[in-house]
């Protein structure tokens, strides 16, 4: 047999087809899963891969307890299923993860419960979240930090010092939409969003873009650009409601994505010149930290207080200002990645001298989903 | 014609979560318990996650739940009204759910984490009513 042959190992429809009127979409896409994992012999806890179209695979995921290193939601139609095949196979291959899931449903007649990727009233947010008066991410991503305060004895006047390092940052780079420095005290009397987060510890909005091209590490060398390397990627998910995310003080999806990322790259924290964590808000920095392993639990508002990511500082973080201070699109992860480059090529405004490895570490959702990458300009 | 004034968004039941709204029109917290290994969870599913069987029992939870954490939400939103708290409660039988902290000032001081809590409900059209939470024994 050939190296790299990818085969199905199990395979089934629903339980019922036509008219099904007492299933939602997304059960009809849970109940092929079950039939499938019946097929192969399989429990959810045995998959780590998942695709999905219809619906995101963090949403299935979830839905059917899977804990992935590896998530697909091409959605580019109805042959989206077999370029989740083809991207599964590269996957596999790869390394990335073991053994997937590509699943489908949809309520094409009956039309109940359709999922889509939005909240509608008949998703669970919809039904089980919604309702409470959230208004986004200033209400939903904020959620878990009382408890982790509670946990750790992080304080009000630590979290707000997120804010004031980043501008810091932020002050070293003349594309940086923030740069006038600010204190603690500024940031605890900016106006309340929602309690505890203050003005100067949300992201900023605003508008922009991004792209990178990848090309194989020996063809990097004939580019006119200083190559930067990938050492090691990771990825998860965890769940799509912030309420049922399972521990409010740590990301299970930055715990899986990191360890991977790591594990890939064959390097420990230590090894690591300069730390990107994107900044949604500024508890971020801190379960980044924690979740990646730079720092023992609850120890990461000390680390950042005594200014160890600061100018200066052992770990530089967020270097370009971050979402705090530099800018914030929406999806703000492509901004992170050039900051990266940037340094792993020499020419960040606020260049961390001799920089070597630089990691990345994005958010997806409200912690629903998770993404590391690792950048040497050294070649592996 | 006067203007409606905004709701809040109401759910709109699927196959299965139809006996969770059904259970708080009734003034009923409903939660599901895994015949074969016992897990209890929320939000419903007709399957557990935890072992994967499809074989899964609907039973009336106690309605005594703890303040696990929340923010106060200081910007508009429809339906509702000045400073409010967006809650995730810890229900005794041990799943989370969102939910609103009613019959308590919405403040720092009087929404302490762990706080006891009981469920009440409140209706939001003819058809599903919402569990809410306020300080155990008012």
């Amino acid at each position: 047999m050939q190296s790299k042959t990818v085969a199905v190992v199990g395979a089934a429809e629903t339980t019922e087809m036509g008219t099904i009127p007492d299933a939602s979409e997304t059960y009809l896409i849970a109940d092929a899963a079950l039939n499938a994992f019946e097929d192969a012999g399989l429990t959810a806890k045995e998959i780590d891969g998942v695709a999905s179209s219809s619906d995101s695979p963090v949403a299935i995921a979830h839905y059917l307890g899977i804990t992935p290193t590896w998530v697909d939601g091409t959605q580019v139609g109805g042959c989206s299923f077999m370029l989740h095949v083809r991207h599964a196979a590269a996957a596999i291959n790869e390394g990335l993860c073991t053994t997937v899931l590509i699943t489908h449903g949809q309520s094409g007649r009956s039309g109940i419960g359709r999922s889509g990727r939005g909240g509608a009233p008949s998703s669970l947010a919809g039904q089980f979240e919604a309702p409470y008066g959230g208004v986004g991410p200033t209400t939903a991503f904020t959620i878990p930090v009382l408890r982790y305060m509670k946990a750790f004895g992080l304080t009000h006047e630590e979290l707000a010092m997120v804010a004031v390092i980043q501008r810091e940052w932020a002050s070293r780079n003349p594309r940086a939409s923030f740069r006038d420095p600010i204190t603690v005290a500024d940031v605890l009397e900016s106006r309340m969003i929602a309690y505890p987060f203050h003005l100067l510890e949300c992201c900023l909005v605003t508008d922009g873009g991004g792209a990178l091209i990848l090309t194989s590490a020996e063809r990097a060398r004939d580019f006119p650009t200083r190559p930067v390397y990938l050492l090691g990627t990771g990825e998860s998910s965890e769940s799509p409601m912030i309420s049922q995310m399972t521990d409010f003080t740590t990301s299970r999806a930055f715990r899986v994505s990191g360890e991977k990322a790591f594990g890939e790259a064959g390097i420990t924290t230590e090894d690591v010149d300069h730390l990107m964590v994107y900044d949604a808000f500024a508890h971020l920095p801190i379960y980044g930290l924690e979740d990646l392993g730079f720092v023992g639990r609850g120890e990461a508002g000390k680390f950042i207080w005594e200014r160890n990511t600061a100018p200066g500082g052992k770990l530089p973080v967020n270097t370009n200002g971050g979402g705090l201070s530099y800018m914030h699109s929406g999806q703000y992860g492509m901004y992170a990645l050039q900051e990266s480059v940037r340094q792993m090529r020499g020419i960040a405004p606020a260049q961390v001298p001799g920089a070597k490895i630089s990691v990345c570490h994005g958010v997806g959702g409200m912690f629903a989903a998770s993404g590391t990458v690792i950048f040497s300009n050294e070649a592996p | 014609m006067a203007s409606a004034k905004p709701q809040k968004p109401v759910p709109f039941p699927t196959p299965e979560t139809q006996h969770f709204w059904d259970g708080t029109k009734a003034g009923e917290l409903r939660l599901q318990r895994c015949d074969t290994c016992e897990h209890v969870y929320f939000p419903p599913r007709p399957f557990c996650r935890e072992c994967g069987s499809r074989s899964v029992s609907v039973f009336e939870a106690s309605g005594h739940a703890t303040l696990y954490s929340y923010v106060i939400n200081h910007r508009p939103a429809r339906g509702f009204d000045g400073l409010y708290a967006v809650a995730v409660v810890e229900l005794e039988e041990g799943p989370r759910m969102m939910t609103n902290i009613v019959d308590s000032p919405q403040t720092p001081e009087a929404l302490v984490l762990d706080m006891p809590l009981e469920v009440v409900f409140e209706p939001v059209s003819d058809e599903i009513s919402l569990p809410l939470f306020r300080p155990a024994g008012t």
